[in-house]
């Protein structure tokens, strides 16, 4: 199976690799996935008191098209509010990258990676105004 | 010599044509034409006396008392189904139980699983952690109702090489029939019909050098003599087990190629597995938390099935893209299902996502290896930068421990 060519240039420059501090109570982890099934993705953020997304890093156990989506997801919830990044959908990673059919399971954890995150940046933030 | 790319190292999927192997097929596609059913012509004499010298050849490379024990066919998919249906349906009435393992290639697992919708029975043997067949356990298996007991030679993922021997002194004292499914160990590793009282063996051209589309049926002529049901209706040829115009030119082919393989697979066996090892040697050097899987005694000399922990095969495989190997990962399947063989070994689901094959053989040379393991050490050092699993491994976090959604 061929890839396409932004998949291929997504995993051989793949954006926004790393790692953010997961005590920051700025920021949201999302890990998703299993390494049983081949592919794990873990997404970070971290949000100012805009409710923006200053920074967004990963880092993806899986196939090339698994890590391109991750990147691509990084890409594209940087400088978007919480709000907005929550409503990209997987179709739309889908066809940015061309992925065949077989692949669609990375665009579908890679919208689960970034609700996961925003949801655990969430929590964070009900947890502090609780505890105040 | 500057190394060439892309590099080949997937020799159990196939191998190229060895050139003495083309040259003598090149005149039965042109002026030798002839179909070896004329019996009334030269043309047809001279492919016959053609097909006749290459069923000689591929007798003697296993060890067949009698050329006539060679029926030929398409290829080792056909072999296996032609043994396996061939024999049950011969022997019906003399029982319904068969034997295999889980290791199997699909053309034995999957015509198996024929058999049971027919109503036979079929039981699937273990294998033990180093991919290999326990005898005991076929003694223990075989019944009064089990007429055939078909075990693979070799493995063609972890390339693992099966007790064939053991397991035909068994089966000959039992008076059940054993099948072979040869092709990924036969020339490789030592291979004997008679030695190992095998009595049905299917063999495949394009694993050693010769061309696509054509195989064989080794069929056992006495001590037992064999019966089996034809698959194929027509025109009688094969002694009546497999009709069809014969492929000349193919078969030819595959002749010369068993004549090499006869002359020079040991020196050629001896060769591999030093240039293996020294891939195995090369990458461990480099790399930790790097898992062989299956036996690495009981092994095809060319075989290095390997895992990459916390890195991911396809992944690995798109990074190395001027390398042709294959992969455990089921990322490129719709069903997202590793390797069945990894799992029957017990390797978890990660591992066996993390597995590469890499497959030496007759035209793999030492630059091409220590091309390739310094290329996979340093992509896959790469790759566990950006693994998350490599990043909490590092840290002690015990993956196991973690509550993964599976999805």
């Amino acid at each position: 199976m061929a890839y396409s060519t932004k998949v291929i240039e997504h995993y051989e420059n793949p954006r926004n690799v790393g790692t953010l501090d997961k005590s920051d109570a700025n920021v949201g982890t999302g890990l998703v996935g299993a390494p049983a099934c081949g592919d794990v993705m873990r997404l970070q953020i971290r949000v100012n008191d805009q409710g923006v997304i200053e920074d967004a890093k990963f880092k993806t156990f899986g196939c090339g098209s698994a890590i391109a989506s991750s990147s691509l997801a990084t890409e594209w919830i940087k400088g978007k509010t919480i709000d907005e990044a929550e409503t990209i959908k997987n179709s739309q990673i889908v066809e940015e990258l061309n992925l065949p059919p077989v692949k669609i399971h990375c665009s579908v954890l890679a919208e689960d990676a970034i609700k996961s995150a925003i949801a655990d940046y969430r929590k964070k933030q009900q947890d502090r105004h609780a505890a105040k | 010599m500057a190394l060439k790319l892309p590099i080949f190292m997937d020799y159990h999927s196939t191998t190229p044509v060895d050139p003495r192997v083309l040259e003598e097929m090149i005149p039965y596609f042109t002026t030798k034409f002839g179909n070896a059913a004329s019996r009334n012509h030269p043309f047809g004499w001279e492919a016959e006396e053609a097909v006749d010298h290459a069923r000689e050849r591929i007798a003697s490379f296993i060890g067949a008392k009698d050329s006539k024990e060679i029926v030929l066919t398409s290829g080792a998919t056909e072999s296996d189904n032609l043994a396996i249906k061939g024999v049950a349906e011969f022997y019906k009435d003399k029982g319904n139980h068969v034997i295999t393992t889980v290791i199997e290639h699909k053309a034995v697992l999957d015509t198996c699983k024929r058999l049971e919708k027919e109503g036979y029975e079929v039981t699937y043997l273990p294998v033990g952690q180093d991919g290999l067949v326990d005898p005991d356990a076929v003694k223990r298996a075989m019944t009064d109702r089990t007429i055939l007991v078909s075990v693979m030679l070799a493995n063609n993922e972890i390339g693992t090489v099966q007790p064939l021997e053991a397991i035909g002194k068994l089966t000959r004292e039992r008076g059940v029939l054993l099948h072979t499914d040869a092709v990924q160990g036969v020339g490789k590793v030592d291979f004997d019909v008679q030695r190992m009282n095998v009595d049905l063996a299917s063999i495949t051209s394009h694993k050693m050098y010769g061309p696509k589309g054509v195989g064989a049926l080794y069929v056992r002529r006495s001590k037992p003599r064999v019966r089996i049901v034809a698959q194929m209706d027509g025109g009688g040829h094969e002694r009546g087990m497999r009709s069809g115009t014969l492929a000349v030119p193919l078969i030819v082919g595959f002749g010369k190629a068993a004549e090499i393989m006869q002359r020079e697979g040991k020196a050629e066996s001896v060769r591999l597995a030093a240039l293996r090892d020294r891939l195995l040697a090369k990458l461990t050097a480099r790399l930790d938390e790097v898992y062989v899987n299956g036996s690495v005694e009981h092994r095809l000399p060319g075989n290095l099935n390997v895992s990459f922990n916390f890195v991911e095969g396809e992944g690995l495989m798109m990074a190395i893209k001027d390398v042709a190997v294959s992969s455990g990962s089921a990322c490129t399947s719709a069903s997202l299902e590793p390797s069945y063989v990894l799992r029957a070994l017990g390797v978890g689901d990660e591992l066996a996502h993390s597995s590469i094959r890499f497959g030496l053989g007759r035209f793999t040379t030492e630059e091409e290896v220590d091309y390739v393991a310094e290329l996979v050490a340093s992509k896959v050092e790469r790759l566990r930068e950006l693994s998350p699993l490599w990043e909490m491994h590092k840290e002690g976090i015990d993956l196991k421990s973690i509550e993964w959604a599976a999805h």
